[in-house]
């Protein structure tokens, strides 16, 4: 049982018999570039619209509703897509959130979204872990493009400027708390803190 | 004076009949032929104040004094009472709604806003910033009664 085992780590231990110090050495250097450079290049293929809506999960559902929303088109012409606001930036934190999207490929396999019905009934349990993704980081990927310093309050709409001078830059609230459902529709809201 | 009216009235009534079987008739949409696209006016602004607007007789259902563009009001979810119903005023500032939507069809007061209440923009609408199609002479019951305080206070 423990025969193969002990072989490779006797291997491993024992110094190289064939190949040169240096061929080890270059050879792992390039190795390691190779290897770092395409996962990264693999993660970042990851991180595009065109991957998120190569499945007809995301492309039927979320991201047809994103359409309708100013998250797509606005006066200014900027566009937020699907990473902008589910993948965080950090790499610890883009490595979590990959390996948590494992369970997504699950999904995907099995089929657990593949029709409109069943993605209705998940969608609270899926909204649900994205808002409490946002509420524990304080809404980071909305503040990637959207820093209260940076806002004008005066430039605002009476209504948007008092509730942002209350709740926002008192930081009793962050985005996610009030702006639920902006680029997606909302699962049925009730017991929604804050919702009817 | 009535008397000298009525000649007049019909002699205008009867030229505006002829002249317009010689003209286009020219309607609310403009001198387009029906068959063709109109120009769409420009898209106003919404009216925002912070303020609440007088109603302009006793039953109107309050206007909205704000933009709600993107405000869902369907069987999931519904924006408005997001911040007007009775347990989200003391946060959002924002008048409760009153406790008439709060009874049923039976005539009994419910817990909440019941379902024939549920749906605001039926009845509450946003108000834009254009010029009226048409004039209109509506006059408040108030400046009806007293005429003499139109202007000043009632």
């Amino acid at each position: 049982m423990l025969g193969p085992i002990r072989w490779f780590w006797r291997t491993l231990r024992r110094p190289s018999v064939h190949f040169s110090l240096g061929f080890l050495t270059f050879g792992g250097f390039i190795a390691g570039v190779l290897f770092w450079g395409g996962f990264n290049t693999a993660l970042e293929a990851t991180n595009r619209e065109a991957f998120c809506v190569s499945c007809h999960e995301m492309r039927d559902n979320v991201y047809t509703e994103l359409k309708t929303t100013p998250h797509w088109s606005n006066a200014s012409g900027v566009r937020a897509q699907c990473p902008d606001c589910h993948v965080p930036h950090e790499w610890t934190d883009k490595i979590a959130r990959k390996v948590a999207a494992s369970k997504e490929v699950w999904g995907a396999i099995f089929g657990t979204i593949d029709t409109r019905e069943k993605f209705l009934d998940h969608r609270l349990a899926m909204a649900s872990r994205e808002w409490s993704r946002m509420t524990h980081n304080d809404s980071l990927e909305c503040r990637n493009c959207h820093s209260a310093d940076s806002m004008d309050l005066t430039q605002q709409n009476p209504r948007a400027q008092e509730a942002h001078e209350t709740f926002l830059l008192t930081d009793q609230k962050t985005c996610i708390d009030c702006h639920k459902g902006i680029a997606h529709e909302l699962p049925d809201m009730a017991g929604v803190p804050g919702w009817q | 004076m009535k008397h000298c009216l009525a000649p007049a009235f019909a002699f205008a009534a009867t030229a505006f009949l002829f002249g317009a079987a010689l003209a286009q008739p020219v309607s609310l949409r403009g001198p387009t032929s029906p068959a063709d696209n109109a120009e769409p006016p420009p898209m106003a602004n919404f009216e925002e104040g912070a303020g609440r607007k007088v109603r302009n007789y006793p039953e109107q259902p309050p206007i909205i004094p704000h933009d709600v563009t993107g405000y869902r009001i369907d069987l999931n979810s519904n924006k408005c009472l997001s911040c007007h119903a009775r347990a989200r005023v003391g946060e959002s500032g924002a008048p409760m709604v009153s406790i008439t939507h709060f009874m049923d069809r039976d005539g009994q007061f419910r817990a909440a806003v019941t379902p024939r209440r549920y749906f605001c923009t039926q009845c509450h609408v946003s108000q834009q910033e254009v010029t009226p199609l048409v004039e209109n002479d509506f006059v408040d019951l108030d400046d009806l009664i007293h005429p003499k305080n139109a202007s000043g206070q009632r």
